[in-house]
């Protein structure tokens, strides 16, 4: 009897918490993965959004897209985007972390003040303070010349390699505090001894940051890694706001791409935009997927 | 005596270290003071490269608002930051709570497929996103606006991460005295929760503040419009005004800095969220 009442005592107890979960569970469904299906169906479809019927063949959007050569570059883009800056901030932010984890240092709420504070603007709002620090009469090329470096003023944004590169650092700018705070948190959790006990057996600071910091550090460097990734695949705001994909499609991203293909632009290409979305969905899947992968084996 | 020397020594050393933490806080900081010195400044002398602050702010102030609603932009932005800010934390805080203090074999598997979500990009879900929500005739409206960002796996990771501290058996002694479940969440959990509360509501407003992708696909009507919506229209002519530019930069930047500089410590905890 006593038994029986406390089984159904549990069971309510169960169901509030199910009742707790439901709500936001149903938002994620409704608002993350029902739109993951729909998207899924609607790249197999053509036509604009009131009147869309399916793709003869079924794939069409599929085969259209690895022909469309600007779909093409703006994959490379975003993968060299990927590729140079991702390794620069991230190491780049460990040896920051690394630095301001050192007792002795003093100051260290200041620097990393500063080191943290470009998280504090918004995307857009960089995005056109880099736009005029490089503008072909912006500051950089006023320093530039006064110093010698240039002859006379150039064109950062109208050239496509220069154009990546200022998106390149704008990145890196932006990003490497904000990675740095996980690295902090991560070192605050192994013993400051081991360190010490690493510079009485002689190690300098080169080996501790290889030896100690780094491996240490693994499960960080690898979520940080995924989200990095995870962000520069989903790159729109630089693309749009610095460079607005230019100079001629030559730095836009696949994000950026897909909205000019359906709402950006007058084009509501809805099936063959959520074809190249759901491309951008498998990439950062697997992506994910290889890293995670990675950082598993244990030796 | 030789304690002294041995830190003076110690010091020397970290000189390269104090070298190198001072070119990359110049250089971050650097991009702030230009904004601000820019805002105050006529466009012509800021493309001279003028870098000191001159007097040509409220100049530059009353071009900004001549043509652009900054003012509705401002409130919009503010609008729809707080009701995402209050809501999100309600809900995904709930969520947290029932995933981790009511665990159990079928919620556990709820709560992993829910992290699959964090792997959607945006791109992915905006055009269904936006037929759905258009048919709902909740364009231009601060639901259209919030609706994806209610309930976000990594808030209710948060949630449930932290949840972890909370004592159970403060729970059982609870509902002898009578409380309900759901006085518990808000009696106890909410009062215990204050900081990773503080740390999810910095993070969220921030990621609301800064939205741009979202909004100008759910914003099409110039009356909705957020302030990096703004701004971005003031680049987007043939020729620029720096000042004018720089001075709306500066309103769209000032509350996430404010927000940055009294809540820092929150605002790390927030972007670490649920790696504990």
């Amino acid at each position: 009897m006593n038994n029986k009442k406390r089984m159904t005592l549990l069971q309510k107890q169960s169901a509030a918490g199910w009742g707790f979960l439901i709500p936001g569970t149903i938002l994620i469904a409704i608002t993350a993965f029902w739109p993951m299906i729909q998207a899924f169906i609607m790249s197999l479809q053509t036509g604009s959004s009131a009147n869309m019927t399916w793709s003869e063949p079924i794939f069409n959007n599929y085969i259209r897209m690895f022909q469309d050569k600007l779909f093409l570059r703006s994959v490379g883009n975003t993968f060299l985007y990927l590729i140079i800056q991702v390794p620069i901030m991230l190491i780049l932010a460990i040896l920051l972390a690394q630095l301001l984890n050192n007792r002795d240092l003093k100051f260290k709420g200041l620097f990393r003040t500063c080191v943290f504070l470009p998280c504090a603007i918004s995307l857009v709002s960089y995005s056109l303070i880099f736009k005029s620090l490089f503008a072909t009469e912006g500051l950089i090329n006023t320093i530039l010349v006064n110093i010698g470096i240039f002859q006379e003023n150039y064109n950062f944004l109208g050239n496509a390699a220069s154009a990546k590169a200022v998106i390149i650092i704008a990145l890196i700018w932006r990003w490497t505090g904000y990675n740095m705070v996980f690295y902090l948190a991560g070192l605050q959790n192994i013993e400051y001894s081991v360190y010490e006990a690493a510079k009485i057996d002689g190690a300098n600071g080169w080996k501790t940051f290889w030896g100690i910091t780094v491996p240490l550090l693994k499960p960080t460097i690898i979520m940080t890694f995924i989200m990095s990734i995870n962000g520069t695949l989903q790159l729109y705001d630089e693309s749009v706001n610095l460079t607005n994909g230019g100079p001629a499609n030559a730095t836009i991203t696949m994000s950026h791409y897909i909205y000019n293909n359906s709402l950006g632009q007058g084009v509501a290409n809805f099936g063959y935009a959520t074809a190249m979305s759901f491309f951008v969905f498998i990439v950062v899947g697997i992506l994910a997927l290889i890293n995670m992968k990675v950082g598993d084996t244990r030796d | 005596m030789t304690e002294k020397k041995n830190k003076s020594m110690i010091q020397r050393r970290l000189i390269p270290t104090y070298i190198f933490l001072i070119i990359v806080s110049f250089l971050s900081v650097f991009p702030f003071y230009w904004m601000i010195s820019a805002a105050t400044n006529e466009s012509i002398d800021v493309a001279r490269g003028k870098i000191v602050p001159g007097s040509y702010a409220l100049q530059n102030f009353q071009n900004l608002i001549q043509n652009n609603n900054l003012w509705g932009a401002m409130g919009n932005s503010f609008l729809y930051a707080v009701v995402q800010t209050v809501l999100a934390l309600l809900i995904c805080s709930l969520a947290g709570f029932g995933f981790e203090l009511y665990h159990d074999k079928g919620k556990d598997i709820v709560f992993t497929v829910l992290l699959l979500a964090m792997m959607i990009p945006q791109v992915a879900t905006m055009i269904p996103l936006f037929r759905m929500l258009s048919t709902l005739k909740l364009l231009n409206s601060v639901w259209g606006f919030i609706l994806p960002s209610i309930s976000t796996p990594f808030l209710i990771m948060m949630f449930r991460q932290n949840s972890r501290n909370f004592p159970i058996d403060t729970m059982e002694a609870a509902r002898i005295d009578g409380l309900n479940e759901f006085q518990i969440f808000y009696r106890m959990y909410m009062p215990m929760m204050k900081a990773t509360y503080a740390a999810a509501a910095v993070i969220t407003f921030m990621n609301a503040w800064n939205a741009y992708l979202w909004p100008r696909v759910i914003l099409t009507n110039p009356d909705a419009q957020t302030m990096p919506m703004l701004i971005a229209n003031l680049a987007s002519g043939y020729t620029t005004d720096y000042g004018l530019l720089m001075m709306g930069v500066l309103f769209c930047s000032v509350p996430t800095m404010i927000v940055f500089f009294v809540l820092q410590k929150q605002f790390a905890e927030g972007i670490t969220g649920a790696v504990k």
